[in-house]
Order: structure tokens, then sequence, then C-alpha cells
């Protein structure tokens, strides 16, 4: 009975870890990016998505400025804009992560664009991306690619 | 005159004053309240039985407004290059429609195309392919999309790209249409589920 219990309740602490493994976390300076994912594409001549989380662990505001990525000739930062009820997505000079905070590129908000696509994005597989900050400088994280339908991160940020 | 009616005086001055502005204000429909009530009434008055719209959907059917009459339906304005508002209000309506359980089998789903240029009929089947397939592409000519467009108050605006290629800003919102044709309400893209599903019950209740 008692060997029951434990292996029900090992079964328990185990299956939630099974369904978010934990995401990849690339940290440099007071940076720490993680569950950075894209949405799998139609062929190339629709542009990707790319969304990440961003942490701020130090004291000074920091700038993310650029994306760079093999896959796409034009990745851009862009931000989700709501005016009147019309969204439009100007294309974002900088995004501010200020000290102690966390921002997150995600859907609705603000996300890379990747234009000029050099290979459809397939489930499953995963890209480097490249990430430059003002202070931190170049960090470049692995991204997942996930299904078309899929909402967040296959993964959960790091405890 | 003492100093404590003096002051009394000039509150009440001010409060007359102050009440004829706002009065006027109020009478000209200059209050930013009234300028969204009024914005939405526009909207609200869109009824699919009084427009003549024309378009084509991605199974190369004609589809026309009257064809919903009778059907509750949900109407929102997109583009399949868009790849962040787009996907998240595909994924949104296949949330609802699975909260719905059965009863959204009854709805009618439409993603009205604001990128004509781009979005032919087999290039709607190709990428809804994708999502659920209660939901139907509707695209047309430009003429035809703009027409539509204009029926629903719905705004759209081509705006060019560094590289020459384009993106298209749009109304986000997800139009909820009654049986009797008339709009029921619009979910707004950051909508709480919790308020969206009981939108979408209301136009499918009023079926009676």
């Amino acid at each position: 009975m008692l060997k029951l219990i434990a292996a029900t309740l090992g079964m328990a602490a185990v299956l939630p870890a099974m369904a978010h493994a934990e995401c990849a976390e690339v940290s440099q300076g007071d940076l720490s990016i993680s569950a950075a994912w894209s949405r799998a594409t139609i062929g190339t001549a629709r542009p990707a998505v790319f969304y990440v989380t961003i942490q701020n662990n130090g004291s000074t505001e920091d700038r993310l400025i650029g994306i760079e990525t093999p896959v796409a000739g034009m990745p851009m930062l862009h931000e989700t804009v709501l005016s009147d009820g019309v969204a439009s997505m100007p294309h974002a000079d900088q995004i501010s992560i200020a000290a102690g905070e966390t921002v997150s590129l995600a859907p609705g908000s603000y996300h890379g664009m990747l234009m000029d696509l050099n290979e459809a994005l397939t489930e499953g597989e995963s890209f480097p991306m490249t990430l430059q900050f003002q202070n931190a400088g170049t960090l470049t994280i692995d991204t997942d690619v996930v299904s078309i339908r899929e909402r967040e991160a296959p993964c959960a940020p790091a405890p | 005159m003492r100093p404590r009616a003096l002051i009394l005086g000039g509150g009440g001055l001010i409060l007359v004053l102050g009440t004829m502005l706002g009065v006027g204000a109020w009478r000209s429909g200059d209050l930013p309240w009234q300028q969204e009530q009024a914005a939405i009434s526009g909207i609200r008055a869109a009824d699919l039985g009084a427009m003549s719209w024309q378009l084509t959907s991605h199974e190369g059917e004609t589809v026309r407004p009257q064809d919903w009459i009778g059907t509750p339906s949900l109407v929102f304005f997109g583009f399949t290059w868009c790849p962040d508002v787009c996907p998240m209000t595909l994924l949104n309506i296949s949330d609802w429609l699975e909260d719905l359980g059965p009863d959204a089998d009854r709805l009618a789903v439409h993603l009205f195309s604001v990128d004509p240029e781009r979005d032919s009929p087999a290039v709607l089947a190709d990428y809804l392919a994708n999502f659920d397939p209660r939901i139907t592409g509707l695209t047309g000519t430009p003429d035809e999309v703009a027409h539509a467009a204009q029926a629903f108050d719905v705004t759209y605006r081509r705006v060019p790209r560094d590289d020459g290629d384009y993106t298209v800003d749009h109304t986000a919102g997800v139009f909820v249409f009654g049986t009797d044709g008339r709009l029921s309400s619009i979910i707004d893209l950051h909508e709480d589920p919790q308020f969206a599903v009981p939108k979408i019950r209301q136009a499918l209740n009023d079926e009676g």
C-alpha cells in the first residue's frame, strides 16, 4: 500500500514535468533569455513569427535592439498595436527591459517578424536566433518550432 | 460681503459655468464617450439583411450576406500573411468553438480576407486546412472586398514595407451576428474568453 502511494505521488510529480519540458535558457551579463518559440510556416512566402522571454536580473535597464537568424533574410522587431479597434504592426526600434523586469515577446504584443524566409519552418525542428542588446551584447538561443495552432512555448520557463 | 459668502458665491458661479460648458459639450456630442457611442451605434446598425456584397469562399462557392440569415454567425477580418494577430484570433475562435461544444455546429464562422491580392480561394484553403474545419474563408476581387468591408464599416489599409512587400492594418474584433442578421456584439482581440463565449451563446440562444 505504501508503495502504491509512493508510486502515485511519484507519478504526480513526474507528469507535469513531462507535459512541459524545461525551456532552454541562455544567460549573459545581467540578462537571461528563455522560452524561444516560433510557429511552423506553410512554405516560405509568408513571414514567420518569433517569441521569447527576456529577464533582466541587473540594476540597470537594457534594450533589445535587433534580431538575426540564418532562417530569414529580414528579421525585424514589431509590436502589435490596437487603435480604435484596428490592429497595426509597427516596427519596434528597441524593446526596453527595465532593471529587475521580465519582458515577453508574446502573441498580440511584441514579436519578431521573420521575413524573406530561406526555408519553411517545420514543426518539431529548431533554429538559432541571435538577439542583440545594447548592454549585454549578443545572445543566441535555440528556437523551437511548434504547430501553427500553438499559442505558447512548448516548455515552461526555468524556475 | 463676508469672505465666506464670497467663496460660496464664487463656487456657485464655477458650478453654473461648469454645468453650462458640460451641457454644451453634451449637446454638440463632443464628449469622448459620446463619440465612442456614436462609433459603436454605427457598427451596431450593421445588418446582414441590408447588405448587398458578394464574395467567394475558400471552397469556391459564392457567398452573400443573406445566406447567413437564420444562422448565428461570427465574422472576423484578417489575412493569411499576418504572423501574429490572425493566428491568435483563429486560435481564440477554435478555443471558443471547443468551449461551446455541440452548439458550435450551429454557428457559421468566417475569416474575411482584407488582402484579396494574395488571398485567393486556393491560398485561403491551404491556410485554413491548419485550423478548425468549421472556419470558412472569404475573398473576392479587390473591389468586391472593398464593397463588403464598407458594408461592415470595417477599416483596412495596405502598409508598404521596406523590402517592397506589404502588410495590412485591419479591424481586429470578431463580429457576432444573431439569427436575424443583426449585429449582436463584438469580441475584442484581447477579450477574456470568459466574456467571449457568453457573447456567442447569447447569439445562439436568441435563435428562439
